[in-house]
């Protein structure tokens, strides 16, 4: 992050982008909409912002927290509950009466109550919380994960939160596809949209990382006792990068309900925040477009290019051994092995994608 | 209101054994190489695992115990070894994520050997066995696990307070560089101690699974973390106040499972709460108020940073 | 309190476990000054900074800065049993006072490290640009949506001034720890001013410089105090410097103070030169 003017690396960064999301436009119109591609550019975005998001706090203020399932959970659940169209709700809250919410927000609205909601709930947890150090407060926030889990699946709180039954028939990503009268689709919207949401709270967050406050935060990650000495509050600046990070990972959340069009707060484990952490690793601890490939690179790997390995394939005559069901996540979690260890730098260590257009300079910093 | 409490307090004590075999695996690595080794609760089931698979391949049950305790003591090794080793000198960090690696990766070979499925556990004669005492009637295995427990555990002191080994460990944990300087063959000690946490893994897997009957590939993260917390409790690096943490937790959390019976039963409440979601929630709960109270727990040594 | 001192340390002790750190240590800084304390290794200079800027609690004893009191306490639980400095009680009816470190900065004392300690992962221009954070007049949201443009230009330029005149301008751009030694120094010497100090504190500014850097420091340092009207508070082992530059002198060893004065009494005085070559080495 160099002094910010309009330098020829930023242009060419943003005409980047900017051709992506085009060649996105064109190819959700022209290829059939049952395409993998598409379904690992939607899961891609919303996991490509949360992995920004818990980059912000690992890798950018040095807080080791493993909380994100949580806070996706929350963002998951707001957005559901708010969004269930009066009409369904006497079926989704089957067992609860139609459930005590009677009212429905739009969808960019519960969007950002989702991501408010689990703003706040950071704040509380980390009033306790943030004060622990390194893999302590990284167990703290995993339970208060699983503190979060038990509390969406009780069912007292079932009129709200559906209990431990599903929330379902909210809008999804395919409401964003744009219909004629007849309800033929005109214009495809359903994987652009989500990318260009990614791409806006991405944005802030890259906005936040290079403002003052964000050279704060990163000063707080090399040496805490230094940025203490130079007058930056710690538990205040700490606080800040948990709400923040806990903010866009709730809209995540809110994303990721609308890719999987149901929402059921046992699948939000401790696992889904290791997936994520892992995407932060490969990408780069420290790296905002490292996240953003890595986080595509993984969805696409899990999802689309290993698939064959959980197939038998034939070789002319000769079958290749060992492949089936489950054999992709076999060589995937070998990868990541292979990366953790041995290239600890990730994809892009700690540069952005407009550093790849300067002249080379000396790369810095390793994860703590 | 004694008969509602006694057969969940009876589960607690044997569930806490359980907790207190693999909590002790947490707590050592965590005292010599400050690490929150996360892939522990995957050895346990991993341990599981390969007991359904060597018995049904027709070894004898005997046999199939030692096999047991042995392959999960050397799988602890080698992930030591591939893992952990090579990032010794690098931040603590990148060995949690390590581990982190590790337990995914163990969980979907599992997923893949398995194919996925509940894969039920071997039934192991006499301690599968029901026994029946006042109100509760429950397995032999129940009343085994403490007196199981409560012999490695003082065995495991002895180990470390008395012999070579325990002394370097002893040593090590207390100043890893300087132990380095004075000699002690830190390689070696570390991969000691993985070998008995997995091996006391492996036990409590063989009790632990008799109690539950099948095994999945997720079946370790819970008792892990649990067991985690339990290391945490007792003040990490202890191993007495890991064994006690256990015990404590296995209780409180089965009391909670059954609170809505006790409550409901003594007339407290008048319809069930469904209280029992919360049994593992409380476990973290407690995690939460442990670490910002006396984050060195019950039995841990006060830490100093320098500034 | 007849006339106020910039820095006023009354009857400060420090004690930690069974170990008294600093005993009983009264000393004052006026404005305008330029003052040293000095010692053998392990006397308890750098605890005295810690306290000074927070970042340890006193044990017992008050700290006052531009007449305000920053710091006070007295010695209280366990501690009141164990304690073993002076004055024990001289504090115990008044109310404990206590700040962050990042309050007293903000009140005007800034300092920098015995092992340097910049913001690895930044470049030299980033180091000082982000410690300007704390005289920020815009919020988290004019901030985040970069809506405070003039106030970043204003940190920007005032960066590059003090870039200048430590003649780092040239390697803004590269990463502060890959600065040679000395240089790292110099750097977090602006940086501790970037945070608009009244009270500057160096320990052990000269720590690893050659006598011709050390000769380049001592001028620096009083060139920095007229330009920015600082008050400097200094720990040097390096006798060069302290008897060059400072007005005057305090001089501890185990904890205590053993002499106080102007450099050429100092330099004559038999208790100091006991400490230095009774244990250590000069």
């Amino acid at each position: 992050m160099k002094e910010k003017k309009l330098t020829l690396a930023n242009v060419a960064s943003a005409l980047i982008v900017l051709c992506l999301y085009v060649a996105v436009f064109i190819a959700e119109q022209k290829l059939p909409a049952t395409s993998m591609l598409f379904t690992v550019l939607k899961k891609g975005a919303t996991y490509a912002l949360v992995a920004v998001s818990m980059n912000l706090l690992n890798g950018f203020t040095g807080i080791f927290s493993l909380g994100q399932a949580g806070f996706m959970l929350i963002g998951a659940y707001v957005y559901a509950i708010f969004t269930i169209p009066l009409e369904q709700r006497v079926n989704v809250y089957q067992y609860y009466a139609g459930g005590v919410v009677q009212f429905t927000l739009p969808v960019f609205v519960a969007m950002l109550l989702a991501g408010l909601v689990a703003a706040f709930f950071a704040f509380l947890i980390g009033l306790p919380v943030l004060r622990l150090k390194s893999d302590y407060l990284a167990i703290a926030t995993l339970g208060f994960a699983e503190i979060i889990r038990a509390i969406f699946q009780w069912n007292q709180l079932g009129p709200v939160t559906n209990g431990s039954n599903m929330l379902r028939l909210f809008p999804t990503f395919n409401d964003f596809n744009i219909r004629n009268a007849d309800g033929n689709v005109t214009v495809y919207l359903s994987t652009l949209v989500p990318l260009l949401v990614a791409g806006v709270c991405i944005a802030l967050i890259v906005m936040i990382i290079n403002s003052t406050y964000g050279r704060a935060l990163r000063s707080i990650k090399d040496d805490e006792v230094a940025a203490e000495a130079m007058g930056i509050n710690l538990a205040h600046h700490k606080r800040l990068a948990f709400c923040v990070s806990s903010f866009f990972t709730g809209i995540g959340g809110a994303m990721l309900a609308m890719y999987q069009t149901t929402v059921q707060a046992k699948s939000f484990t401790s696992a889904m925040t290791y997936e994520i952490l892992l995407i932060v690793v490969i990408g780069g601890v420290g790296s905002v477009t490292g996240s953003c490939i890595s986080a595509f690179l993984f969805v696409a790997a899990s999802e689309w290019w290993l698939r064959f390995l959980d197939e038998k394939q034939m070789i002319g005559n000769w079958e290749v051994p060992l492949l089936r069901n489950g054999f992709r996540l076999v060589v995937f979690s070998i990868i990541i092995m292979i990366v953790v260890l041995f290239f600890r730098r990730g994809i892009m260590g700690t540069k952005e994608l407009p550093d790849l257009f300067r002249r080379k300079k000396k790369a810095g910093g390793e994860l703590k | 209101m004694w008969n509602t409490v006694f057969p969940y307090l009876l589960s607690g004590i044997s569930v806490g054994g359980q907790y207190a075999l693999i909590a002790i695996g947490y707590t050592m690595v965590y005292g010599i190489l400050r690490l929150i080794n996360f892939a522990h609760g995957d050895v346990f089931m991993v341990a599981g695992i390969v007991m359904v698979y060597v018995v049904s391949s027709g070894v004898p049950l005997w046999l199939s115990i030692l096999l047991v305790l042995l392959i999960t003591s050397l799988i602890g090794f080698l992930i030591e070894r591939v893992a952990y080793k090579p990032l010794r000198t690098a931040p603590r960090m990148s060995v949690m994520i390590s581990a982190i690696g590790v337990s995914y990766t163990l969980q979907n070979l599992v997923l893949y050997i398995t194919g996925g499925l509940n894969q039920i556990y071997p039934t192991i004669p006499w301690i599968s066995g029901s026994v029946t005492i006042g109100s509760a009637t429950t397995k032999m295995v129940t009343l085994v696990t403490p007196v199981l427990t409560i012999i490695l555990v003082v065995a495991l002191v002895q180990l470390i307070n008395h012999t070579k080994i325990g002394m370097a460990m002893r040593a090590v944990s207390k100043d890893f560089e300087t132990s380095q300087l004075m000699g002690i063959k830190i390689n070696s000690v570390i991969s000691v101690t993985f070998v008995i946490g997995s091996f006391l893994a492996a036990v409590g897997s063989i009790l632990y699974f008799t109690n539950y009957t099948t095994v999945i590939q997720t079946s370790g993260a819970m008792p892990g973390l649990k067991a985690f917390v339990a290391a945490v409790f007792g003040g990490i690096g202890s191993i007495p106040g890991a064994v006690i943490g256990a015990f404590i937790i296995g209780i409180m959390e089965n009391i909670i499972k059954g609170l809505d019976v006790i409550l409901f039963k003594s007339g407290v409440i008048k319809a069930p709460l469904g209280l029992a979601t919360f049994s593992d929630a409380f476990t973290f709960a407690l995690l939460i108020v442990i670490l910002v109270f006396k984050p060195t727990g019950l039995f841990g040594e006060k830490v100093t940073d320098k500034v | 309190m007849s006339q106020e001192h910039v820095l006023d340390i009354r009857h400060l002790t420090m004690q930690f476990g069974g170990v008294v750190a600093v005993n009983d240590f009264s000393m004052h800084i006026d404005d305008g000054e330029i003052v040293a304390l000095i010692g053998p290794n392990g006397a308890g200079k750098t605890t005295a900074f810690n306290a000074v800027t927070s970042v340890y609690e006193p044990t017992n004893g008050e700290i006052l800065f531009e007449g305000e009191t920053i710091a006070r306490s007295h010695p209280t639980g366990k501690m009141k049993k164990i304690f073993a400095g002076g004055h024990p009680d001289a504090f115990v009816s008044q109310p404990i006072i206590r700040h962050t470190p990042d309050e007293i900065t903000k009140k005007g004392i800034s300092r920098t490290f015995q092992n340097i300690r910049l913001f690895s992962g930044m470049t030299v221009f980033e180091n000082v640009l982000t410690v300007q954070h704390l005289r920020k007049k815009s919020n988290f949201f004019t901030a985040a949506f970069h809506l405070n443009g003039a106030e970043e230009k204003q940190m920007r330029e005032k960066t590059m001034e003090l870039l200048k005149i430590v003649g780092l301008q040239d390697l803004r751009d590269e990463m502060a720890t890959s600065l040679p030694y000395g240089k790292q120094r110099l750097l977090e010497i602006i940086r501790a001013l970037a945070t608009d100090p009244k009270l500057l504190l160096l320990d052990e500014p000269a720590a690893g410089m050659n006598p011709q850097e050390t000769l380049e420091l001592a001028a620096f340092i009083q060139d920095i105090k007229r330009k920015f009207q600082l008050t400097v508070f200094v720990i040097e082992h390096h006798m060069d410097l302290v008897m060059g530059i400072s007005d005057r002198i305090y001089v501890i060893d185990f904890g205590k103070q053993i002499a106080e004065g102007v450099p050429s009494e100092i330099q004559n005085n038999q208790a100091v030169i006991d400490a230095y070559l009774g244990g250590d080495d000069l």
